[in-house]
């Protein structure tokens, strides 16, 4: 746990001096908000339709952005390297990285959420609390298949444009059984939610431990 | 450290290609504890490959590769504790300040009494006045002191210095010199690159050329066949 904490905690302590993840997921995500709702300016109905969607696209998007950041911080003075001398299995890096990632995307969901609830009508209460425990869920797989897609794709030419290439076709059926669930929720229709939730819950676990394996050899030069 | 009598570091045959370039032709050699070793080629020629493959940072095409005794494929975090590695780049987070740089390695190290050796670290290397900047201020030289006490904070055995003068001032220089002659005394392996072949054969006790990816000239850093091997493959140069 030692190697873990010691890579969340340098991560908090450079968000803190720098401020650039989380500001940036948080003005993205909430751009993402704006412009969907002028383009739409969904009504009544529509809005319980049209609105998990538009929640889970912001999310997307500004995880992508975090999870650029968060590289970026590690292939600046090859500072992945430092951490790959360090003696540890290669797979607690990649679990440190994979909870500081996941840290800040929350943080930045719990900012956009409610927003998100201002904007599309929605109400403080229950259905809040349900919807921030999807987020939960569904940016534990996000990050979790995300950070070895980042490392990926950090050692690519592109590697900004691979990262978004590389992990939105991965996380189709998560952000799909996301969307479903946050629609479910919305609808008052709660009903099938389960199947959503093993779904995402069963995509957390595949992503998590196939990463773990597979991050050794990912990070070998 | 070391396990018994092994030796410091021991490879057998490291050849390393990428795709059809050749970087390590087959590399055999034997480094004993407290060796201090010089080890000079042109740019290229491969010494930075090699000393990566040692640090466990890339991984070999074919061969064998023993750490104080240890394989480095079979039990990879026991090697990497022994080791302490400069390259080029220094491998410190730019936002964060040297203390908190050399706090984070030594949380990964397990470093015991951290802030003790972090402090007498900064002083050694002549940053304490710094301690509280953040990286991103220090020029080249101040970072390459700071990269030097990171790669000393763990106390490791084996050293593997990747032209660790680069970006040094005299006074810097002077301290570094002091600090492997220290480590030296101490049973520490040194294992180090550099252009300077002056600086190199300073205090090193065995001198290696590797040229093309093949070690051409191994033997004692003093005499004049050391120097004749550098003028022929490393400042000439074989044409390519």
């Amino acid at each position: 746990m030692k190697p873990l904490s010691a890579i969340v905690f340098k991560d908090i302590v450079i968000e803190l001096r720098n401020k650039e993840t989380i500001s940036s997921m948080l003005m993205f995500g909430l751009l993402v908000l704006v412009v969907f709702n002028f383009a739409f300016q969904p009504t009544g109905a529509e809005r319980a339709l049209i609105a998990p969607g538009i929640l889970w696209v912001a999310f997307t998007f500004a995880g992508i952005l975090g999870l650029n950041r968060s590289l970026s911080i590690e292939l600046d003075n090859d500072c992945l390297q430092g951490l790959l001398l360090a003696p540890l299995d290669r797979g607690s890096l990649y679990l440190g990285k994979v909870a500081s990632n996941f840290i800040f995307m929350m943080i930045a969901e719990v900012m956009i959420l409610p927003i998100f609830v201002l904007f599309y009508n929605l109400r403080f209460d229950l259905q809040f609390l349900q919807i921030a425990g999807l987020s939960f869920l569904g940016t534990f797989a996000f990050a979790a298949v995300g950070t070895i897609l980042s490392t990926i794709s950090a050692n690519t030419r592109m590697k900004e444009v691979m990262l978004p290439i590389l992990l939105i076709p991965l996380t189709l059926p998560v952000i799909l059984a996301s969307v479903m669930a946050t629609s479910a929720v919305l609808s008052g229709e709660t009903e099938g939610i389960s199947s959503w939730l093993y779904l995402l819950g069963g995509f957390s676990i595949v992503y998590l431990v196939a990463s773990y394996l597979v991050f050794e050899f990912v990070v070998e030069e | 450290m070391h396990a018994g009598d092994s030796p410091a570091l021991e490879s057998e045959d490291i050849r390393k290609t990428f795709g059809h370039f050749t970087a390590l032709a087959g590399v055999t050699l034997t480094f004993q504890p407290s060796e201090f070793v010089a080890l000079f080629g042109r740019n290229g020629a491969g010494k930075t490959t090699f000393l990566k493959i040692a640090a466990t940072l890339m991984r070999a095409t074919h061969g064998r590769l023993r750490i104080g005794g240890t394989d480095i494929r079979e039990e990879p975090e026991a090697v990497r504790r022994q080791i302490g590695f400069l390259s080029h780049n220094t491998y410190l987070y730019r936002d964060l300040n040297p203390v908190e740089n050399l706090r984070f390695f030594a949380r990964l190290y397990g470093v015991a009494d951290a802030e003790t050796r972090i402090s007498a670290l900064l002083s050694r290397v002549g940053l304490k006045r710094r301690m509280n900047d953040p990286v991103r201020s220090f020029s080249r030289g101040l970072n390459q002191r700071l990269g030097i006490a990171r790669v000393m904070l763990h106390d490791p055995s084996l050293i593997l210095l990747d032209e660790p003068y680069t970006g040094l001032d005299a006074n810097a220089v002077e301290m570094l010199n002091a600090m492997l002659d220290e480590a030296v005394g101490a049973g520490k392996t040194i294992v180090l690159t550099t252009h300077d072949i002056e600086q190199g054969l300073r205090a090193a006790t065995r001198a290696a050329i590797i040229d093309r990816g093949r070690i051409v000239f191994d033997g004692s850093s003093r005499g004049a066949p050391v120097r004749d091997a550098y003028n022929e493959y490393v400042r000439m140069g074989v044409p390519q």
